[in-house]
């Protein structure tokens, strides 16, 4: 066993395949995390630094001077040909091929350049206004609210549901035991993408369109849960279960003392997916949800994104913000993550 | 569970109330019905819940196919029988999207039956490739392991913004490339290229969930196996051709049938990174079932109903493969 | 008790109640209004409201501001689910007819005929509806925008008020090849801004017995035009061509940018021209060229309607109406850089509330091109049965033809076929 604990193949030196699988994972990291990095680095620039093309790497902003006479900063170049080549100069309009700058110490007097007589002065910058903006313009923290308030509460439930029911096809014997799993795992068959007309009208009927509830509770029929959790409870040993119905414990409180605790891991792993599938919701809140303040985070962006369709500094700041909660889901649980979705084997 | 642990106090005691008080009536439920009987009790919500948001709503899709009318509730829609149907089917050539009646339904059934086609291909290979190297000798296995998970955590809008943003006119690939001395698109502008990206960013971003199922399934393969290899001096892809694929097979056949499920579903992603564009190149079924359902004006419930029950169907098919697939994993 | 005392009671209560119920009117009302802006229109309808608030004890407003996009996509599905506001300012004013309050019976409709006239049809059901359903708060008209530093860089004449299509084109190809502009033109992505142009290449869109046609050959012969204009990078390709289905998307900012030479859209847009341009360039708003037809953009706009739905009529007839005073209309127009609908407040001349000289020309050249309207366009525009689902057809057909999916004659063919699949659903 130990043999192949080894770290290469060769003797002592690297085969090949070790070669080409430390390259591969190499590329790996760089493909799927460069993207995230390069979205991270372009959403502190400003709109007209994402303009720049090529792009450079680190946000940077153009220095600004405050001259006389004029209300707002100017920004400042420096003049690479003509007879103020080296001079550090303040710009005052851009318009088209020419440009109009003012000396530094003759604010007043406009010269005439044109483009590709200047170059500007920069230096490496956070625009961190694109994020304090976001939450000055948008109503950020609404939606924030609304996506958590939706994913917790929508978990909770599938939680609690999903495990009774898990408990109760798992630990039973009663007639019509097959029918239920076999209905269970009908549902299987029915993913909400194709029941979208009449899941609307359903919700419509019972008045939850529009709010957060017609977003909650359609969500929580999955059956994913109850076969994963079943699994799990089919493993406890029933001498558990008589133990406790000798001494005169309910079934609810068996259910609750010995059942739950026990399927922790299970249900961990279930809370986990759970909650990302919850928070990445798209279509079904889509149809459901229409005023903008019930919007949950995804929505609110994919509509900003219609709206805003070149002010890319706002959008990337606040697709940053919205992949900022569940990054950090991975990097406390990514262990956990990663073990629940290989035990479950994708049933 | 370290990190569950603190968690789970707070909950229980919060919830401990919460549960006894609920215990007083399924004690005397209880003793109503008998142990063998309160196992419908602990069934009920869920069995509601699926009744009501899954099983009626299928009748219901059946019924709205069967009427027409912008009306959304069903007494005020005038049946049309076979209507739809016969709209949705009506075809010179089932190859040919132009010759038929819907030809945008078509069209979104050829992008679809495409856009799966290469993306389960292209993702379950690389997600193969991906576990063998995992599960070979390598060191932090497990940080490389999360490295191909992380895009799957990523909202579907995310994803799309992201490559949307590097596929920008002026985005960093064209930056790259340009500077390299390559050619630059407009990518999203050609059809071909925005459907090329569209099976990239999906691929990109599920990948790395099968990547884990197959490890999963190779690491489950028994060492001595592969130690009998060795002594024969087998090369790597005799090992894998003889022995690693067959015996991953059951989990692979799994993998394939789920991936076809979901890719099949697919509307997020691509939805918020193209939009079905340019022009309805990049358009799939489901955001044909969304657009002519709840986006056209007017809303026609009917259509899209009909569309989504042929779409149901082919769906049943898949999933009871992957049923019979996981079946046989679970014997065999 | 005896009969005095009896009495005395009697009224007493009587008096309560009375008291009671005027004090249950005066009860909080609370209106939900669905608003967007093009500019600040709700904001400064919030703001006025204020006034209207103050006088009115009880009476609150709560004004939602939302996207464009939700007023066309979500506001319709909340009102068919009844789950909508009590006012809404609304731009598909005939297609939503059948959710509209009458406010006929609490506004001195005579006032209303004599000011807002034909506008008023725009929001009725048929011909036979005399009802007053919405103000017009907002008169738009499309139009272009060119930037005339850039045609003055370039040394170009920028073309006449009566000049063609292929005369701009040919003008703003020269510009931006002198000035390195990335685009020569651009068409804000929308079925509704493709039919003036259309409408003055000959189209008709309805036949002679005033059944929709959309296709015919003067819309066809635009179509092959613009999709020429794209062939040859005349025309912005991203506008029309990276979006899908009927997402409306407009490329103001490229033109506030720097990046467009000339920019068809329309008046709705001369807020945030002034806004964001500010002194970068000098720009100027220049109708729609000519057809062989034409000259004609399409008007548009929004009004402010009530919804039958609501639990407060009288309430939300007293909003709206408030808006419809001849000083109130006239401060709205003023504040948020609108073309007035209101008749008085039209001869009379707004004083537009802005400093800057390219606005106050721009608005007067929009109210200039008002006179050149097709008939065709207003009847375009009030066709509320279908024109919405005519806009649909005409923007995802073209993009088809664009992309290269399918001809333009091909393209054409499909798109009578829509309209007449949308007649037929329409119309149960």
């Amino acid at each position: 066993m130990t043999g192949w604990l080894t770290r290469t193949r060769g003797r002592g030196r690297l085969h090949w395949t070790d070669w080409f699988s430390y390259g591969y994972l190499a590329f790996g990291v760089l493909l799927m995390f460069g993207p995230v990095v390069w979205l991270l680095l372009s959403s502190f620039k400003t709109d007209s630094e994402l303009q720049r093309f090529p792009p450079r790497l680190l946000p940077h902003a153009q220095e600004t001077v405050t001259l006389e006479g004029y209300a707002k900063p100017l920004p400042l170049f420096e003049v690479t040909a003509g007879e103020l080549a080296g001079e550090t100069v303040a710009q005052v309009r851009r318009i088209g091929l020419s440009s109009q700058v003012v000396r530094l110490d003759d604010p007043g007097e406009r010269i005439e350049l044109s483009l590709d007589e200047r170059t500007a002065v920069e230096a490496p910058a956070l625009a961190t206004a694109n994020y304090t903006g976001l939450f000055e313009r948008f109503d950020f923290l609404r939606y924030l609210w609304n996506s958590t308030f939706i994913t917790v509460v929508a978990t909770l439930i599938m939680l609690l549901v999903n495990s009774m029911a898990a408990f109760a096809l798992s630990k039973y014997e009663f007639r019509g035991r097959a029918t239920v799993l076999a209905l269970v795992i009908g549902t299987l068959m029915i993913p909400q993408s194709v029941v979208l007309v009449p899941l609307f009208l359903i919700t419509k009927e019972l008045g939850l369109l529009d709010t957060l509830w017609g977003v909650i509770i359609p969500g929580a029929a999955t059956p994913t849960g109850v076969f994963l959790l079943r699994q799990y409870m089919l493993s406890i040993p029933d001498e558990i279960l008589d133990a406790a119905r000798m001494d005169n414990a309910s079934e609810w409180k068996i259910y609750w003392r010995i059942i739950l605790p026990l399927s922790a891991p299970a249900i961990a792993v279930l809370a986990i997916l759970a909650i990302m599938w919850r928070w990445n919701d798209f279509l079904w809140p889509l149809i459901a949800l229409s005023r903008s303040e019930n919007f949950t985070l995804q929505l609110a962006l994919n509509s900003f994104q219609g709206e805003m369709q070149t002010e890319w500094s706002s959008l990337l700041a606040m697709t940053v913000l919205t992949l900022a909660p569940i990054a950090l889901v991975f990097v406390f649980l990514q262990k956990y993550i990663a073990t629940g979705i290989a035990s479950t084997g994708g049933k | 569970m370290t990190d569950g642990a603190p968690r789970r106090s707070v909950s229980l005691a919060v919830l401990t109330p919460l549960m006894s008080v609920i215990e007083w009536p399924m004690r005397r439920l209880q003793r109503h019905l008998g142990i063998r009987r309160l196992a419908w009790v602990f069934l009920a919500p869920n069995l509601l819940l699926f009744g009501l948001f899954a099983f009626l709503p299928v009748l219901l899709n059946v019924a709205y196919a069967l009427t027409g009318g912008g009306n959304v509730l069903l007494e005020n829609r005038p049946p049309v029988g076979a209507g739809n149907f016969v709209q949705l089917m009506d075809c010179e050539s089932y190859l040919d999207p132009n010759s038929c009646d819907e030809d945008k339904f078509w069209r979104s059934v050829h992008n679809t039956v495409w856009f799966v086609t290469l993306q389960v291909g292209c993702m379950i290979g690389f997600a193969l490739l991906t576990a063998l190297v995992l599960n070979g000798p390598i060191r932090a296995r497990g940080f490389f392991r999360s490295v191909f998970f992380f895009p799957v955590l990523l909202s579907p809008v995310v994803v799309a913004l992201i490559w949307k943003w590097i596929l920008q006119r002026n985005g960093v690939l064209n930056g790259v490339l340009g500077g390299a001395g390559f050619e630059t698109h407009v990518w999203l502008l050609d059809a071909g290229w925005a459907f090329f990206w569209s099976v990239f960013i999906s691929v990109w971003a599920h990948m790395g969930f099968y990547t884990l199922i197959l490890l999963a399934g190779l690491q489950a393969i028994p060492r001595d196996v592969y130690e009998a290899a060795r002594l024969d001096a087998a090369s790597p892809w005799r090992t894998f051709r003889r022995i690693t694929l067959p015996m991953l097979m059951p989990t692979m056949l799994v993998v394939l049938v789920l991936a076809l499920i979901k890719g099949v579903q697919t509307f997020d992603e691509v939805y918020a990174f193209t939009g079905g564009g340019p022009g309805s190149a990049t358009l799939l079924v489901i955001q044909y079932v969304y657009e002519v359902g709840f986006g056209g004006s007017p809303r026609l419930f009917g259509l899209a109903a009909a569309a989504s029950v042929l779409v149901a169907f082919v769906l049943v098919v898949l999933t009871a493969l992957q049923l019979w697939a996981t079946r046989k994993n679970a014997h065999g | 008790m005896n009969h005095k005392t009896i009495r005395g009671a009697a009224g007493a209560s009587t008096l309560l109640l009375a008291l009671g119920g005027a004090s249950g009117a005066a009860h909080a009302q609370e209106l939900r209004f669905t608003c967007s802006s093009d500019g600040n229109e709700c904001e400064v309808m919030d703001d006025m409201l204020d006034r209207l608030e103050a006088e009115n004890d009880g009476l609150t407003v709560a004004v939602d501001i939302v996207p464009y996009q939700a007023i066309l996509e979500t506001l319709p599905v909340q009102l068919a689910a009844g789950t909508g506001p009590d006012i809404a300012k609304v731009t598909d004013l005939g297609g939503l007819s059948q959710y509209y309050l009458d406010l006929a019976p609490y506004v001195d409709t005579d006032y209303w005929e004599a000011s807002f006239g034909d506008f008023l049809s725009w929001y009725r059901a048929d011909a036979d509806d005399t009802g007053i359903y919405g103000m017009h708060s907002q008169l738009t008209i499309t139009g272009a925008f060119a930037n005339t530093t850039l045609f003055e860089q370039a040394e170009v004449a920028i073309p006449a008020d009566d000049a063609s299509w292929e005369e701009w084109a040919e003008a703003a190809r020269e510009v931006a090849e002198k000035t390195g502009t990335p685009f020569p033109m651009a068409m804000d992505r929308s079925g509704h801004r493709i039919a003036g142009p259309a409408i003055g290449n000959g189209a008709r869109l309805f036949d002679d017995e005033g059944n929709a046609i959309l296709v015919d050959e003067g819309f066809t012969d635009f179509v092959e035009q613009f999709v020429g204009w794209h062939e040859d990078g005349t025309m912005a390709p991203e506008v029309w061509g990276t979006s899908g289905g009927t997402t409306y998307q407009d490329a103001a900012e490229e033109f506030i940018n720097g990046e467009i030479v000339y920019y068809y859209s329309g008046s709705w847009q001369t807020r945030r021209m002034d806004d964001s341009i500010g002194d970068d360039f000098d720009w100027k708003v220049t109708g729609t060229p000519c057809g062989p037809a034409a000259c004609s953009g399409m008007p548009g706009g929004a009004g402010v309607v009530g919804i039958k739905a609501t639990e407060h009529p009288e309430a939300v007839a007293k909003v709206i109406d408030f808006f419809a005073e001849e000083d109130n209309y006239a401060e709205l127009a003023a504040r948020t850089l609108n073309i007035p609908a209101h008749a008085a407040v039209a001869e009379n001349g707004v004083d537009f509330d802005t400093e800057s000289a390219n606005t106050k020309a721009a608005l007067r050249a929009w109210s200039a091109q008002v006179g050149k309207l097709s008939p065709v366009a207003f009847a375009y525009q009030g066709y509320g049965r279908l024109n919405r689902a005519m806009f649909n057809i005409t923007v995802e057909r073209i993009s088809q033809a664009l992309t290269g999916e399918l001809s333009v004659d091909e393209a054409m063919a499909r798109a009578t076929d829509d309209l007449a699949k949308a007649d037929a659903e329409a119309g149960q």
